[in-house]
């Protein structure tokens, strides 16, 4: 018979966020407050969803090739060229389509770079995609030349202001796309290409698995779904900003994996819960900013819980518990 | 090789402007930190302009954020005996071995905008704004604009730790110190950047019930409070006139929200540090006279009544 494990009784990531909204509470006792304002919701939890729209796109890129044993460095390089591409785009006064599809376009050119380097001449992710990190921001400077291009296309800034059925904009494209990108997966074959990618490269080779292909539209898809993220960057502000749209991330949409529970190691993934993952991390953020908390501890709190949650996610703390909880059923009886 | 190329570049560029200019021309070195900011874009060409003003040929050196190209580049400046350096270092160390070069070579050298940690007989003046005065002069505004009226003001801060993120928090609550109606209730980091500003701002604008309890928003820099702007519009209240926004540094943007009524004050980070460093080194080559070492830049305050649609249109094209 299965052991019951605490995975069993919950998720351990719904449980870290709705600590971390009952600690937002405590500190900010109007979190949950939402009203309605000029025909959208308005409230701490909509800036939630809202703010944690980016990375939560940059997450569903970056859990598939995760889960092939890689890893993507240049998502926030590749944010600022999209995000500059459109505001010159959208400067010069192409219609929203164009400048969405010259920016997409961006993005897979990017993806598809890292993923040749790590697809086709075998250079480990980790390097193959630093390349690009480093030379992305340089290549979005050069399109602003180093200035902030602001542009005033409404259509554009709907993309990151807008809002439908009075949710945020960014909030209902990160939802569809986390709906689109896990049908894809679990109702197709991809999803257990990439396993058994992430799981035994060779021995996927061996059943026949064309793995170059799959990497590389695994490395593609990340790069369209970090353009898509840098035009949302871009739009919000109604700006391009070179230096720091995107600025490390990277970083943050490789914890919000790590939080949702894919294995760095390759093989075992998940992207609603990616998109969890990067929803409570926004949650922290957001959280510490209505505590009115001096930012000198911004980083302490947020590494503390961060900490915290990886330790209740360790199965090894799972079995511990279990079997304490286990114990004290058999002694009730 | 990258380098060597640019001198050589500067190098022609010298021969051919120099055929053509006066023969009282300076020839001057400026060692630029790279173009990491639009101030600094901004910067760079106000500089080349007021070489041009003055007639001084200017040989430039983009440096890409490291010392070690500021420091070849100063040996390069050296070595084909310019009348003057000017330089923006990257950091404050490390600087004495190549200052004590050009001492010797006889070169006078400036600093704009930062200081060094090297004794001060080894340059000849430093050319800086006083972060600290620029807090105190927004500081000043906001108290006399508001007067004994209750203030609260939410702060959006610059990186945590950073200089001018320290000094203008410093000069802002010196300001306001004896106006008791005054006080800082929120104060977060918007790490200078636009999209920090605006999320900030929208944290900042919840807490306080719906930003109905803040009476004025201060940001160290114009980007954080244009995108606060946006946070506060989106919030369904008037930037400028529900809450009063007051920031620092003058950028286009900033002028450009003011046309708009939305922005009530921001205080100038000129980016003309050069200007000053010229005449100084005019006056020292000329005839001997020793500058002031520390010399301040204006602090400038502009408001709404200071011609923002002229202000914007003067700095838009100097790559702000």
């Amino acid at each position: 018979m299965r052991r019951l494990s605490l995975s069993d009784i919950a998720k351990p990531q719904l449980l870290a966020l709705a600590f971390i909204l009952v600690l937002n509470w405590m500190v900010f006792p109007g979190f949950f407050n939402v009203t309605w304002q000029d025909g959208r919701l308005f409230g701490s939890l909509i800036d939630v969803i809202n703010r944690g729209a980016p990375v939560a796109i940059l997450a569903i890129g970056m859990t598939a090739i995760i889960a092939t044993r890689g890893v993507d460095l240049s998502v926030g390089a590749v944010m600022a060229v999209a995000g500059a591409v459109a505001a010159t785009s959208a400067v010069a006064g192409q219609p929203l389509i164009v400048t969405l599809a010259g920016a997409l376009l961006v993005g897979l050119a990017c993806g598809l770079w890292n993923g040749s380097l790590v697809a086709f001449l075998g250079i480990q992710p980790f390097v193959a995609t630093l390349v690009l990190m480093v030379a992305g921001r340089g290549v979005a400077q050069l399109i602003t030349e180093g200035s902030i291009v602001t542009f005033s296309d409404p259509a554009l800034i709907f993309v990151g202001t807008g809002s439908v059925l009075g949710l945020p904009m960014p909030a209902v494209i990160a939802l569809i796309l986390m709906i689109a990108a896990h049908l894809v997966m679990r109702r197709t074959a991809i999803g257990l290409f990439v396993e058994a990618i992430g799981t035994n490269l060779s021995a996927a080779n061996y059943t026949g698995l064309r793995a170059r292909t799959v990497i590389l539209g695994l490395y593609a898809f990340g790069g369209c779904c970090a353009a898509l993220a840098g035009v949302i960057a871009a739009a919000d502000i109604r700006g391009a900003d070179a230096n720091n749209a995107g600025l490390w991330l990277e970083l943050d949409a490789i914890l919000a994996v790590v939080i949702g529970g894919t294995s760095l190691l390759g093989g075992r993934f998940s992207i609603p819960m990616s998109v969890l993952g990067a929803v409570i991390i926004q949650a922290m953020n957001t959280g510490i900013l209505v505590s009115g908390l001096p930012p000198e501890f911004n980083l302490i709190v947020k590494a503390s819980v961060i900490i915290l949650i990886l330790v209740m996610q360790s199965d090894r703390v799972a079995e511990v518990v279990s079997r304490r909880f286990g114990r004290m059923t058999t002694r009730g009886k | 090789m990258n380098i060597v190329r640019k001198l050589a570049l500067s190098a022609s560029m010298v021969a051919l402007c120099c055929t053509a200019a006066s023969a009282a021309n300076l020839t001057v070195g400026f060692s630029q930190i790279g173009s990491e900011s639009g101030w600094r874009a901004a910067e760079t060409s106000v500089t080349k302009q007021e070489a041009e003003k003055r007639g001084v040929t200017l040989k430039f050196a983009d440096a890409q954020q490291k010392q070690e190209n500021q420091i070849k580049a100063l040996r390069g400046f050296i070595a084909q005996g310019v009348d003057a350096i000017l330089v923006a270092p990257v950091v404050a160390t490390g600087w004495e071995e190549v200052l004590k070069e050009a001492k010797e070579a006889k070169i006078p050298v400036v600093l704009l905008d930062r200081g060094v940690d090297a004794p001060q007989d080894l340059y000849l003046t430093s050319v800086a704004s006083d972060q600290v005065k620029e807090g105190r002069v927004a500081g000043e505004w906001l108290a006399k604009t508001v007067g004994s009226k209750d203030c609260r003001v939410v702060e959006l801060q610059g990186t945590v730790g950073s200089t001018p993120a320290i000094n203008r928090k410093k000069g802002f609550e010196e300001a306001i110190a004896s106006s008791k109606n005054i006080s800082i209730v929120r104060s977060q980091t918007g790490d200078f950047t636009r999209s920090k500003g605006k999320e900030v701002m929208e944290g900042f604008l919840k807490a306080e019930n719906g930003g109905k309890n803040i009476c004025a928003m201060y940001a160290h820099n114009d980007d954080m409070a244009v995108g606060a702007i946006q946070a506060i519009k989106d919030a369904g209240l008037k930037p400028g006139t529900d809450i009063l926004v007051v920031s620092i540094d003058a950028v286009p943007d900033i002028f450009a929200a003011m046309m708009k009524g939305e922005a009530n004050a921001t205080v100038e980070l000129t980016p003309n540090m050069a200007g000053p460093a010229f005449d100084a080194l005019d006056a020292y080559l000329k005839s001997g006279k020793q500058p002031a070492k520390f010399i301040i830049t204006e602090s400038k305050l502009y408001t709404p009544a200071d011609d923002p649609k002229g202000e914007y249109e003067r700095r838009k094209g100097l790559g702000y």
